[in-house]
C-alpha cells in the first residue's frame, strides 16, 4: 500500500497573515477598479485580479503549492476542461 | 507469481462479513466492495428488466398505426421512463458499480476501495434516486412525458412531474459521482506494491478513465437539473424563453454532461474487452499502451464534441462545422482500440467459450453503431436523419449492442468467480445466437425506417413504415425471449450450477490467483506484481497452486 | 485463517490513508467548481447577450454590502488556515478560537445576505414578482441569476457551518489532535472552496458598472 507520508510543511502565521492583506488589497483594487469606466477591458481586468486571489487561496489557504504534485495535475486536468468547455460554447454563442 | 496455495477452499466474502450481523442486515451494511458490487447487480438487473418491458410496450403500440395499446400520452411517458430508466439507471452505474466494485480492488491487489463506507453510501443513494423515479410516477399530474432530455420550453410547461423526475436523476447523478471519487483515489492509492500504472489490467485504466468523466460532467447535468426545478417553481426565468431564457443555452448545459455520459457507458466495457480478448486468445494484448491512453483520449475528447446533437436546434454554422470535425476526430482512439484487439486475435489460440463469443458481437455491433454515429456526425447527412428512427438504431447499436452487450459479457465472464459456480455454456451459446439475432430484428429496420422518414417518439406512423415496424417489433419479442433465456442460465446455475474452479478460463489477471468466491479480504498477504498485466507464461506456474 | 467477524471488522477500519483523504476531499470540491461552473457559463452566456439591461439591473445591488461580505469572507479563509496551523503547532486553544472566529464569521455573512435579500424583496424584486416581470427579459434573467447562485452559495455556507461545528466539537473532544487533522483539514479546503467561489461571484454582481 501506498503509505507516502506527506511533507507536513508548516507555513508560518505571518505567511497567511501576508496572504490575507494581499487579498484585502486586491479587493480594493478591484472595488476602485470597477468604478473607472474601462469599457470592454473592465470585465477582463475584474476576472484577472479574481484569479490572482484565488491563486493566492488556492496555493498557500488550501496548501496545493506543498501537497504532492498529483494534486497540481488534478487541478490542471479539471481547469482546463471548464476552460474548454467555455471556449467551445462561446462559438456558438458569438457566432449566432 | 504464486498466491494463496491452499487445497481446501475457505470461508468466501459470502460467509464472511465486515460487521457484526447475520442475514440481510449483514448485507444491508456491509462495507465489502464484493457485496456492494452485487447489491448493485441485483438493483440494476431489476431495473434494466423494467426497462425491456418498457420497451417490449413501446413496440407492442407500434405494431400498427394509430393506437393500438395505449392512448399517444402513455406512450410519451413511456419512451420517456424506458430513456430514463435504461439510461440512468441500468448503463451509466451498470458496469463501474458491478464490476467496477467487485473487481477493481481485486485487479489492483487491493483489500478493498479507498473509501468503503462512502461505497456502501453511492448504492443507498441509488436506491433513493430509484425510489424517487418510482414516486413520479404516481404524484399528481403524473408520470413525465418530456422524453428523457426534457428540453425546454416543454419541461417548464407540462403538468407532468417533471421537478421529481429529474431530481432523482440529481440524486443518481450523486452516486456516480462517489464511486468516480472512490475509484479515482482508489487507483492512485492502493495499487499493489510492483504495480505501476503500466502495469494495471486494462480494465482499471477504463475505469479510471470513466471516473473523471463521473466527477467533471455529471454536475453539469446537476446543475441544469436543479435550474430547471426552480424554473418550474419560481419562473426565474433562466430557461423560460417568455422571460429571456435562451432553450439553445438548455440543450448546451444538457449535452455537455451527456455526451461524455456516453463515455462513461463506453469506456469501461472496452476496458472489459480488452480482458476478455487475452484471456480466450491466451496470449497479450497488443498495443497495450495505445489502448490504455486511448482510453485517456476518448474521456477527454470525448468533452468536446456535445454539440453534435444540435445541428438542427439552431446553433451557428461555425459551431456545427467545428463539431463535427471533433466528432469525427474522437472516432479515432475507438478505431485504434478496435485494431488492436483484432490484432491480439490474431495467431492468438482462441477458446470460444461465451465470454468471447460475446465479445465477437460486441465487435459487429458496436462497430456498425459507431460508423452509423459518423454518417450523423456529418453535417449534411443530420439534416435529414435528427430526430428519426436513424438516430433511434445508432444509439441502440452502440449503447446496447455496445455496453449492453458488454454487460452480459461480464456476466458471462465473472459469473465464476463471483458465485464460484458455473453455467450451462451451450445455454450460454444459444443465448449469443439468439440475441444477435433478435437484436439486429429489432434494431436494423429501424435504420431504414429512419432513412424513409419515421421520426422518432412518434406513436402513430404513416402507412408505409407498417411492414419494417412489425419487423422490428417481432424482434423485440425474441429479445424479451433472449433476456429469460440469459438471466436464466445465470440464476439457475447460481443455486443449482457445478462448483467452479479458481480459473475456468486461463486468465492471468490477480482475480483469477484468488479463490472463487474470494475470501472476505481478496488475498491473504497482498501480492508482489512482477509482471506484464497479460503475461500468458505464468499459467503452466498458476495452475500448480490449483485446487 | 479464519477470524471472529469481530476482528475482521474491527481490522477493516484500521487502514488510515491522509492524503487519500485529501485527494477524495479534492476530488470532492472539483465536482463543486463544475457545478457553479455550469451556472457561471449561463451568466457569461446571458452576459454576452444582455451587456447593457445586465448592467441596469446592477445597479439595484449594493457595492458596500457585497464587498463587506468579500472582506467577512476572507477574513473567515483566514482564521481557518490559523486554526489548522494553531493545531499543528500543537496550540489547541487558539485552534479552537480561530474556529469560532470562522463560524462566526460564516453566521456574519448569512445576516448580512439576509438583509440584503430582504431589502430586495421589500423593493419588489423577486421572482416571480410583478415588479420584476415588468422590467426587460435581461434584467429579469439577471435576477433569477442572482437569486440562484447567492443562494446556492449561500446554502454552502450554511451546510459550511453545519460542518465547521461538528469539526469544533470534534477538535474539543480531541478526535482532532495535532498528529490525526485530516478531518479539520478537509473541511477547511470545503470553507476556502466557498470563499473562492465568492472571490468570482462578487465582481460578476456586484461590480458591473
Amino acid at each position: 500500500m501506498h503509505h507516502e507520508e506527506s511533507k507536513h510543511h508548516t507555513t508560518g502565521y505571518g505567511t497567511y497573515i501576508l496572504v490575507w492583506l494581499a487579498l484585502v488589497a486586491l479587493t480594493s483594487i478591484t472595488v476602485t477598479v470597477a468604478g473607472i469606466d474601462f469599457g470592454m477591458v473592465a470585465l477582463a481586468i475584474a476576472m484577472l485580479i479574481a484569479g490572482i486571489k484565488s491563486a493566492l487561496v488556492i496555493n498557500i489557504f488550501m496548501h496545493i503549492k506543498y501537497e504532492e504534485p498529483i494534486f497540481k495535475v488534478f487541478l490542471l486536468v479539471s481547469g482546463f476542461t471548464i476552460v474548454v468547455i467555455f471556449i467551445l460554447t462561446f462559438l456558438d454563442v458569438v457566432n449566432r | 507469481m504464486a498466491n494463496g496455495t491452499i487445497a481446501v477452499s475457505e470461508k468466501s466474502f459470502y460467509e464472511e462479513s465486515t460487521n457484526k450481523y447475520k442475514g440481510i442486515l449483514s448485507w444491508l451494511l456491509t462495507t465489502d466492495h464484493k457485496r456492494i458490487g452485487l447489491l448493485y447487480l441485483y438493483t440494476i438487473s431489476g431495473f434494466f428488466i423494467v426497462g425491456v418491458i418498457l420497451g417490449i410496450l413501446m413496440r407492442l403500440e407500434l405494431l400498427a398505426p394509430g393506437e393500438t395499446i395505449v392512448s399517444a400520452q402513455t406512450y410519451n411517458t413511456f419512451f420517456t421512463l424506458h430513456g430514463v430508466i435504461m439510461i440512468f439507471l441500468f448503463i451509466i452505474p451498470g458496469l463501474p458499480a458491478i464490476f467496477g466494485n467487485f473487481f477493481l480492488p481485486i485487479q489492483i491487489g487491493a483489500k478493498d476501495v479507498a473509501f468503503p463506507r462512502l461505497n456502501l453510501l453511492s448504492w443507498y443513494i441509488y436506491i433513493i434516486g430509484a425510489i424517487l423515479v418510482l414516486i413520479s410516477l404516481f404524484l399528481p399530474g403524473g408520470p413525465i412525458d418530456t422524453g428523457w432530455t426534457f428540453y425546454i420550453p416543454y419541461s417548464v410547461r407540462t403538468g407532468t412531474n417533471v421537478s421529481m423526475a429529474i431530481f432523482a436523476a440529481f440524486v443518481l447523478g450523486f452516486s456516480s459521482i462517489l464511486t468516480g471519487l472512490n475509484f479515482v483515489t482508489t487507483v492512485h492509492r492502493m495499487r499493489a506494491p510492483g504495480m505501476t500504472f503500466f502495469r494495471m489490467p486494462l480494465f482499471i485504466w477504463s475505469l479510471y478513465s470513466t471516473a473523471w468523466i463521473q466527477i467533471i460532467a455529471t454536475p453539469i447535468i446537476g446543475i441544469t437539473i436543479l435550474l430547471v426545478i426552480m424554473e418550474r417553481a419560481f419562473g426565474i426565468g433562466i430557461f423560460d424563453p417568455a422571460l429571456g431564457g435562451d432553450p439553445i443555452l438548455f440543450q448546451h448545459l444538457f449535452w455537455i454532461y451527456s455526451h461524455p455520459a456516453v463515455y462513461i457507458m463506453i469506456l469501461p466495457a472496452m476496458g472489459v474487452v480488452s480482458e476478455i480478448i487475452p484471456t480466450f486468445a491466451r496470449r497479450t494484448i497488443f498495443g497495450y499502451k495505445a489502448i490504455a491512453f486511448s482510453s485517456l483520449a476518448i474521456a477527454f475528447v470525448g468533452y468536446l464534441v456535445w454539440a453534435h446533437h444540435m445541428f438542427t436546434s439552431g446553433i451557428s454554422d461555425t459551431a456545427r462545422i467545428i463539431f463535427s470535425l471533433l466528432t469525427f476526430i474522437v472516432a479515432l482512439p475507438s478505431g485504434v482500440k478496435v485494431f488492436n484487439w483484432v490484432a491480439t486475435m490474431y495467431k492468438g489460440s482462441i477458446d470460444p467459450k461465451p465470454p468471447f463469443l460475446w465479445v465477437m458481437a460486441f465487435i459487429v455491433l458496436f462497430s456498425i453503431g459507431g460508423l452509423t454515429g459518423l454518417v450523423v456526425g456529418s453535417l449534411a447527412t443530420d439534416i435529414h436523419l435528427h430526430d428519426t428512427y436513424f438516430v433511434v438504431a445508432h444509439f441502440h447499436y452502440v449503447m446496447f449492442g455496445g455496453t449492453g452487450t458488454i454487460f452480459f459479457a461480464a456476466l458471462y465472464y465473472w459469473f465464476p468467480k463471483m458465485f464460484g459456480r458455473m453455467y450451462n455454456i451451450k445455454l450460454a451459446n444459444w443465448g449469443v445466437a439468439l440475441f444477435f439475432v433478435a437484436f439486429n430484428t429489432l434494431y436494423f429496420p429501424k435504420f431504414i425506417l429512419g432513412y424513409m422518414g419515421m421520426p422518432r417518439r412518434y406513436f402513430d406512423y404513416l402507412p408505409e413504415f407498417t411492414n419494417l415496424q412489425v419487423i422490428s417489433t417481432v424482434g423485440s419479442w425474441l429479445m424479451g425471449i433472449t433476456m429469460i433465456v440469459i438471466f436464466g442460465n445465470l440464476i439457475y446455475s447460481a443455486f443449482r450450477g457445478a462448483k467452479a474452479p479458481r480459473n475456468p478460463w486461463g486468465g492471468v489477471t490477480l482475480e483469477w490467483h484468488i479463490q472463487s468466491p474470494p475470501i472476505l479480504e481478496n488475498f491473504h498477504e497482498i501480492p508482489t506484481i512482477t509482471r506484464e498485466p497479460y503475461d500468458f507464461s505464468q499459467l503452466e506456474e498458476m495452475k500448480d497452486d490449483s485446487k | 485463517m479464519t477470524q471472529s467477524n469481530q476482528a475482521v471488522a474491527a481490522e477493516h477500519h484500521v487502514h488510515r490513508d491522509d492524503v487519500g483523504a485529501k485527494m477524495g476531499m479534492w476530488l470532492f470540491l472539483f465536482t463543486e467548481v463544475l457545478l457553479f461552473g455550469g451556472m457561471f457559463l449561463a451568466y457569461a452566456v446571458y452576459r454576452f447577450q444582455y451587456p447593457e439591461q445586465f448592467k441596469l439591473a446592477a445597479l439595484e445591488l449594493d457595492t458596500t454590502m457585497g464587498t463587506l461580505n468579500t472582506i467577512i469572507l476572507l477574513t473567515s479563509s483566514l482564521t481557518m488556515a490559523l486554526s489548522i496551523l494553531a493545531l499543528q503547532k500543537r496550540n489547541k486553544f487558539f485552534s479552537i478560537i480561530n474556529l469560532l472566529l470562522t463560524i462566526f464569521f460564516a453566521f456574519g455573512f448569512m445576516i448580512n445576505k439576509y438583509f440584503e435579500w430582504s431589502a430586495k424583496f421589500s423593493h419588489g424584486i423577486y421572482p416571480g414578482s410583478e415588479e420584476l416581470l415588468n422590467k426587460q427579459n435581461g434584467e429579469i434573467v439577471f435576477f433569477g441569476l442572482y437569486y440562484i447562485m447567492t443562494g446556492l452559495h449561500g446554502l454552502h455556507i450554511i451546510i459550511g457551518i453545519v460542518i465547521l461545528t461538528f469539526m469544533l466539537v470534534f477538535l474539543i473532544r480531541d478526535s482532532i489532535t495535532h498528529d490525526n487533522y485530516v478531518k479539520l483539514e478537509n473541511s477547511g479546503l470545503y470553507w476556502h472552496l466557498v470563499d473562492l467561489i465568492w472571490i468570482f461571484l462578487f465582481p460578476l454582481f456586484y461590480l458591473i458598472h
